[in-house]
């Protein structure tokens, strides 16, 4: 009771004014021609890596032709994140970017999990696929 | 009816023909209610002139309140149906003893059980759910309507549409044969050639989009439409659960989506994704659909544990206990929600590392849930209870439900799991949460609200009656089924050798019949109710000294909901208000700015369910025009640029006039 | 109950108009039904990831893939999306001219993009792989078919929209709309960059 009326009366004011302020705040930007063309040169410098990797016949080693091309695809998701789709944590307040991160883990965890149960799955019940999966990983 | 082998398919009708009409009594008979039913329904229609008012008031409406109560009325004509389906198994059951076949054959039944999750879970529970988070989400955080009231209206028919198809597939053709989940590769093309399951396909689709539209929309209505003041912190219970659930909803329908959709790439295109051959994996579907499936549990428990919050704080005439740590409680549970979902397939084979991790994730989901039984019984503590009806559904709920999670607790240690799952404890458990859990809830939501939405209290007598009926009725009718599992009854059989378990079948069955009492008793209690409306009338808008903002205006709310928005200071913005002896500004009042009703959400939708069912049928001009139909509607809908209306000032003074006379009758009730 | 006292009613009702701003709830409402697609592309992933390696006997991706072709349709989308961030900014500039000028671009891009795509499914159907050969090629398709269903559906809503900026110009409406057709645009070519990166280089590289 005390305590509503004390929270209630110092601050009532301001708090009216921020939220009225939060309402109006659309907190969308849609870039400028130096950030389109940041992120075109950025995207198409990550494209041609892999590719040109790829296409060359990869490294030596298997694992770094793989690291090489996942990696520069997830740094390229997020420079489309940044440039063309904008984010930052500001738009909405924060809410965009909150429901991106909620995303991003539930993606995580459903590719992980399914990846982790399947293969778990095929080597206890099919142990004659199990060779086939470790020859490809050698 | 027999499967026809060979399936003859013509250009017009695609497979349909006149032996889609299933050759069986029971469902001539259950035809002929229907029909007769649904006869007398359009005649009164007919005879008090309501088709305008029905098409003009309800079904075009964008209010989120008329939509609320729309997916209700959806929800309780399907309950009867899924129930009429639970009944009749029941009768199988104990009656498949001694060499006796019962009176179902075995295609019929499993149509039957599969008809009833299906029913249950997507056009009961589901539109419950929806209904309830619809009505009341906008009025706990001081909104005029939702984000985007159009796609409100289409999402509430695309659900009508998923229903009617379900509905359909009893009377012209199938309905699968596979459980409610249809698992391959029984619900193959291989193992199931006729049309069940692409009816059920098509029928969870169209409805699943609506779900997923509704979803978005009430997930940015409480992110961007909350009252001045209204921080997260200061939201009610109910919508913070009703937050948590629609983040689930459009984080995991979308799954659901997708595993159907190549399903059906199986069934008509031949696609090998859960088949046999050809480098298929059948048990990748089990995967992916349970990775929607168990988030879903959620998505029906979580508005239920916000229902019973409110009904706690009010019935106690206390602030809720542990408010923050209820919040944390459920968006922890939002979160572990996603880490738990082999639990459903232990027995898959995937080894004792993948097993463990998921049983100690099931055992740790439990936690959160267990903190708020305890916030609940410690708002209750010392408190002087009143024991309305919502408050006694509240507290059979706890009873109910706490035995219900701990035979789940027991299911997530896998060697149990392998000894219990796929039997009858197993279906003991999760009625026992789902009837313990959702339905208590939503009767308790009904109760405690429906003076809110149609200004008059429901009747207690009858509502007592139909609460004992159904306590006892669920218990006796579930125990039974514990036991059975525990003996190593597995689920959805048919005939029975071993006589010695007809015993507990029959009080199961006994009990089904106590439910139904119930069921009946309720509806008695709304027809009473409305008969006697004038008596149990509530004019001040706040029968049940509420805490929450839906309370502070009339009963039923006017289509603004709030002449003016409400400001928040803290928790429980009404009580505060009440607290500090608020009173409604009288002025100025001003022109309110409004959707405007449309048509397009039924043109839309309707659409949807002509394609699905020329889908179904393999009607392929059917499907492609009335799906170009749809596309073109759709975009037809975006050139509507007036889409809004003010309510003039002076209507706004009337409506408010008549709420001034009727508190101004009731000196007592405080505030507003 | 004795603490009680009157206060002004503004202080618990907003009794100045409520100036909702018009379509404040848009651009969140499109970006949460953009992550509800992300799982459903996630889905596709999964299955192709589970499922990428059962050739059951047939071919694999090193012999049907043409890492030239999936160059040059990467190409045409990364051009088509500066292009309709140029249309963008020529909207925040009020220029409907150029705007609908560089949609006119992007939606050329996109349909080069599907034209290639078709060609590529039609040749690998020709060569007896198709959707129904083995699982991996039922993931395959669903997979890259899904994305092009979604660049049908982004083209589709691109001629809506500059038949609906030439009729209105660039209202507040429009502006919003515009602003998530560009959300979409640039989601699918994220979900494209997942695509070259997991399907077709990995695939190569296996």
């Amino acid at each position: 009771m005390t305590s509503i009326e004390a929270q209630g009366d110092k601050h009532r004011a301001e708090r009216r004014a921020e939220a009225h302020a939060d309402r109006h705040d659309d907190g969308h930007d849609h870039g400028s021609f130096k950030s389109c063309m940041t992120g075109f040169v950025l995207s198409v410098i990550l494209t041609a890596i892999p590719f040109a990797v790829v296409m060359g016949g990869g490294f030596e080693s298997r694992l770094l032709t793989v690291a090489v091309v996942v990696g520069l695809g997830i740094v390229q998701i997020v420079v489309h994140m940044i440039f063309f789709l904008h984010m930052n944590t500001r738009s909405d307040e924060g809410w965009t970017m909150m429901a991106l991160i909620f995303t991003v883990v539930v993606v995580i965890i459903m590719l992980a999990g399914s990846l982790w149960v399947m293969f778990h799955l095929n080597t206890n019940m099919m142990p004659q696929m199990n060779h086939e999966a470790l020859g490809l990983d050698s | 009816m027999a499967i026809p082998t060979e399936i003859p398919t013509t250009f017009l009708l695609g497979r349909l023909d006149w032996n889609a009409v299933p050759q069986d009594p029971i469902v001539w008979a259950a035809g002929v209610v229907v029909a007769i039913g649904g006869a007398a329904v359009l005649w009164m229609l007919h005879k008090h002139r309501l088709w305008g008012w029905l098409w003009r008031e309800w079904f075009t409406s964008v209010d989120h309140k008329k939509i609320g109560i729309m997916y209700i009325v959806l929800a309780l004509v399907m309950f009867v149906r899924g129930f009429a389906d639970a009944l009749m198994m029941r009768l199988q059951q104990v009656l498949a003893f001694n060499g006796s076949e019962g009176y179902l054959n075995a295609h019929h039944y499993d149509q039957v059980f599969t008809a009833h999750g299906v029913i249950m879970i997507f056009f009961v529970a589901m539109p419950f759910v929806t209904g309830l988070m619809n009505y009341l989400v906008p009025l706990q955080i001081g909104a005029r309507d939702v984000s985007f009231p159009f796609l409100n209206n289409l999402s509430f028919w695309m659900t009508v549409g998923g229903a009617a198809l379900t509905m359909m597939s009893l009377f012209v053709g199938e309905f699968a044969q596979t459980g409610w989940l249809a698992f391959p590769p029984l619900s193959g093309i291989g193992y199931s050639p006729y049309v069940g399951v692409d009816y059920y396909i098509w029928g969870l689709q169209i409805a699943g989009v609506g779900t997923t539209l509704s979803g978005i929309n009430l997930l940015v209505t409480i992110v961007k439409m909350r009252a001045p003041g209204m921080t997260m912190m200061r939201m009610p219970i109910f919508t913070w659960t009703a937050l948590c659930t629609n983040v689930l909803i459009v984080a995991t329908f979308p799954v659901l989506t997708a595993t159907l959709v190549l399903l059906t790439l199986d069934r008509y295109v031949g696609t090998n994704f859960f088949t046999n051959d050809l480098g298929g994996n059948a048990m990748m579907y089990v995967n992916l659909i349970w990775i929607w499936g168990h988030p879903e549990v959620y998505i029906l428990i979580l508005p239920l544990f916000g229902v019973y919050s409110e009904v706690v704080a009010t019935f106690t005439g206390k602030r809720l206990f542990g408010y923050a740590s209820m919040v944390y409680a459920t968006v922890c549970i939002t979160i572990l929600s996603y880490l738990v979902w082999l639990h459903h397939f232990f027995t898959m084979g995937s080894g004792a590392s993948v097993n463990s991790f998921f049983g100690i994730t099931t055992m740790i989901i439990s936690v959160p849930t267990g903190a708020k039984i305890f916030n609940w019984l410690f708002t209750m503590y010392r408190s002087r209870i009143r024991f309305e009806l919502p408050m006694m559904w509240t507290i059979a709920f706890m009873l109910t439900f706490v035995i219900g999670g701990m035979t789940g607790v027991l299911l997530a240690v896998p060697p149990a799991d392998f000894v219990l799952h796929n039997s009858l404890f197993l279906v003991a458990h999760f009625h026992n949460v789902i009837i313990g859990g959702v339905l208590f809830g939503l009767f308790a939501a009904i109760n405690y609200w429906w003076p809110k939405a149609f200004g008059f209290r429901l009747d207690v007598f009858w509502g007592k009656v139909s609460f004992w009926f159904w306590v006892v009725g669920f218990w006796t009718a579930f125990a039974p089924l514990y036991i059975l599992g525990l003996m190593g009854v597995t689920r959805r059989m048919r005939v029975f050798d071993d006589p010695g378990l007809q015993i507990w079948f029959g009080i199961a069955a006994f009990g089904a019949v106590l439910i139904a009492i119930g069921i009946g008793a309720m509806f008695v209690q709304f027809g009473v109710s409305i008969r006697r409306r004038d008596r149990l009338r509530d004019e001040t808008g706040d029968p049940w000294d509420g805490r929450t903002l839906e309370w502070a205006t009339s009963s039923p709310p006017p289509d603004y909901n709030f002449a003016f928005t409400p400001v928040s200071h803290g928790l429980d913005t009404w009580w505060d208000m009440k607290r500090h002896g608020q009173t409604r500004p009288k002025a100025p009042y001003r022109p309110i700015h409004m959707p405007r009703n449309t048509g397009s959400g039924v043109v839309i939708a309707g659409l949807a369910t002509v394609c699905g069912f020329a889908l179904v049928w393999y009607i392929w001009w059917l499907a492609v025009l009335s799906f170009a139909g749809l596309v073109i509607g759709a975009v037809l809908h975006t050139f509507d640029y007036a889409r809004d209306y003010h309510i003039p000032a002076e209507d706004i003074r009337a409506t408010e006039a008549v709420r001034d006379r009727q508190l101004a009758a009731h000196p007592l009730a405080r505030g507003a | 109950m004795s603490t009680v006292h009157q206060q002004a009613p503004g202080d618990y009702w907003d009794v100045e108009p409520h100036h909702h701003h018009e379509g404040a709830s848009t651009s969140i409402g499109f970006w949460v039904y953009l992550m509800s697609d992300c799982l459903m592309f996630a889905v596709l992933f999964a299955v192709f990831g589970v499922l990428g390696g059962s050739y059951a006997a047939g071919p694999g991706p090193q012999d049907l893939f043409d890492l030239k072709l999936v160059a040059l349709n990467t190409a045409f989308l990364l051009l088509s999306s500066i292009t309709y961030g140029f249309a963008m900014l020529a909207m925040v500039r009020g220029n409907v001219r150029g705007t609908l000028g560089w949609m006119a671009v992007t939606l050329v891009f996109g349909l080069l993009f599907l034209s290639i795509e078709i060609y590529e499914f039609q040749h690998l159907i020709h060569l007896g792989a198709g959707p129904q050969r083995s699982a991996f090629l039922s993931a395959f398709f669903a997979l890259v078919g899904t994305h092009g269903l979604h660049v049908v559906f982004g083209c589709l809503w691109m001629v809506t929209l500059m038949i609906q900026v030439r009729q209105r110009g660039l209202t507040g409406a429009n502006r919003r709309r515009l602003g998530c057709l560009s959300m979409f645009w640039h989601f699918l070519d994220v979900i494209w960059i997942g695509v070259f990166t997991f399907v077709y280089l990995m695939g190569m590289v296996r």
